[in-house]
């Protein structure tokens, strides 16, 4: 059971880390200035295992992977969003925050519902409303990235010269 | 099936005949690029996979640019881990604190049609304009491509952008580039390849292409490709019988400079619709930062002053581009007018490091983005436009439209 954050479209990366702070890439560092753009001293509302909803587009703008390294950093456990920009999508997957694709998920969501992710069989309950909503489960070469934490350990722990092999 | 010049180039990088869109598919690239906020977390992530070396030191350039000259003893760390990199690896592509990656490239001919650029830097896709697959990833993401040479890639489908009729001059690269987010949306165009043609393309200079190329990107677009305009590009060039998602045309004979209104490129507008005082015009960046754009800001400029209630700043993308600028004595009319000159850098365009606005204040910038916070305070405005609105915004301490000066 996690607390939900809800967010509208179009949340870019300037609003989830400013560019101001792009001299400083340490976890420990962004995740203090998470949503930072978005609202000032918002990480302080951020708990562990929290999620957060969101519209169309979430992590659109930059490609600078500190966004999403902010995000689970701060301690949350999965973005839920109508849609994603490309590059946040790919920078999430590889620094193993998950993000799932729910059509309209900042309107199945209310600020204040408990929700519940089973993310392998593709569900997520909201304990609230006492309902439960399907979503497509990534690709297998996806799920296994994330599951391993990241790109780093499944290029380590697979022993790979190039993602092919 | 015909293929359109992405799944063409595609294609020939995977040593396949053909790439069916959407499939999934492992690309060698010709470029890898980094700068001085990626580039740091790139060698980090490297160095963690188990990668001491890059696949191939010719192949990857490091730009530093964003912090430069360095803003603060964090980026002074970062630069100085990225030099002594480069260093070890034999990476002579080395640009120190000298202008933006996305301009210094092709000044040094770095790039090339056919080719696949993996920058860590969301506005990578600007080198389509020479007729490249160029996209932007993040940091592990390169990481992987500057140490093995391949990367994983969606085969994107494509939008058909096609611009029709004669564009008239003070306009632009940026007003067709904002007139073509206007159509597609902040999202329009997600996980999709961008392909910009039509009259208007075939005969418009390589720095508006740039322009236009440069904010693919604002539109969620993986890329945006430009045809090349040489024969000897044949390759390279879609079929007849090439299948699009859609396409949209864009009539210009009748367009009026375009502004992009806080807090969204998307969000535009006509310049007549548009009232609103300025405290601070930026003239620069990776989408408008070259020489033919310092031109068109001078030639409103020449003979005429900054408003007394604005301050306007110009920062040549590129040290070359500044020393033409001195040659042609762009930079005496800017000095003259009452503008300050700043080091070629990615400069006040994503609020780290100089020109930063205070909360309240609105700016004209010809940058790429104007996010809530983007070049300061959370309540700074930012309107995006083209030099020649720039210029003219700058003069009168209000958004102008530049063919009132021009028809003085």
């Amino acid at each position: 059971m996690s607390k939900v954050h809800i967010f509208g479209d179009n949340i870019n990366t300037d609003y989830i880390v400013p560019g101001k702070y792009l001299d400083n890439s340490n976890p420990d560092f962004l995740a203090t200035v998470c949503m930072e753009g978005y609202e000032e001293g918002y990480s302080k509302k951020i708990k562990q295992g929290d999620i957060f909803i969101a519209g169309e587009n979430f992590g659109c703008g930059s490609s600078r992977e500190h966004a999403p390294i902010s995000i689970k950093a701060a301690g949350v456990s999965y973005v839920i969003a109508s849609s994603f920009a490309r590059i946040f999508y790919r920078n999430a997957i590889n620094i193993g925050l998950p993000l799932i694709e729910l059509q309209d998920a900042s309107l199945k969501v209310e600020e204040g519902d408990a929700i519940e992710v089973q993310f392998h069989k593709g569900i997520i309950k909201n304990l609230s409303k006492n309902k439960s909503y399907k979503f497509k489960v990534p690709p297998d070469f996806i799920v296994e990235i994330i599951k391993k934490g990241g790109m780093v350990n499944y290029i380590r722990m697979n022993n790979l010269k190039s993602l092919k092999d | 099936m015909g293929m359109t010049i992405i799944q063409k180039i595609i294609a020939k990088h995977t040593n396949q005949r053909d790439v069916e869109v959407g499939s999934i598919v492992d690309i060698s690239v010709d470029k890898v690029l980094v700068n001085d906020v990626t580039g740091p977390i790139s060698i980090k992530r490297m160095s963690e996979m188990g990668f001491d070396k890059v696949f191939d030191p010719e192949k990857v350039i490091f730009v530093m640019d964003h912090f430069t000259p360095n803003s603060s003893l964090d980026a002074a760390t970062h630069c100085k881990f990225c030099r002594e990199f480069a260093k070890n690896n034999q990476i002579f592509n080395f640009y120190d604190s000298v202008g933006i990656e996305h301009v210094v490239l092709h000044e040094d001919g770095l790039v090339a049609p056919g080719e696949v650029i993996i920058g860590a830097d969301s506005h990578s896709c600007t080198h389509g304009a020479v007729g490249a697959f160029a996209t932007g990833m993040g940091s592990t993401d390169v990481a992987v491509a500057m140490a093995t040479g391949k990367i994983w890639v969606k085969v994107p489908e494509t939008i058909k952008v096609t611009f029709k009729g004669v564009l008239k001059r003070p306009l632009c690269g940026k007003d067709l580039a904002l007139k073509m987010i206007k159509s597609l949306r902040a999202d329009g165009a997600t996980y999709k390849a961008l392909e910009i043609g039509g009259e208007v393309i075939e005969s418009l200079p390589m720095c508006d292409r740039f322009t236009i190329c440069n904010m693919a990107i604002e539109t969620g677009a993986k890329c945006g490709i430009i045809h090349p305009a040489t024969k000897d590009c044949a390759t390279f060039k879609s079929d007849i019988d090439a299948v699009y998602d859609r396409e949209i045309v864009i009539d210009v004979d009748s367009l009026s400079p375009q502004i992009a209104l806080p807090d969204s490129p998307d969000k535009v507008s006509d310049i007549e619709d548009i009232h609103e005082r300025v405290d601070q015009v930026f003239i620069g960046s990776c989408t408008n930062g070259r020489i033919e754009d310092l031109r068109a800001a001078a030639q409103i400029l020449d003979g005429r002053k900054v408003h007394p209630d604005v301050r306007l700043l110009v920062t040549p993308a590129t040290l070359n581009v500044f020393r033409q600028a001195e040659t042609e004595g762009l930079i005496k009319v800017f000095l003259d007018a009452g503008a300050i000159i700043g080091a070629p850098s990615c400069g006040p365009c994503f609020g780290g490091h100089s020109g930063v606005l205070a909360k309240g204040e609105v700016c004209l910038s010809t940058t790429n983005r104007n996010f809530k916070g983007r070049m300061g305070d959370l309540e700074a405005k930012v309107y995006l436009g083209s030099p020649a609105v720039a210029a003219t915004t700058a003069v009168n301490g209000v958004i102008s439209d530049p063919r009132e000066v021009m028809n003085e």
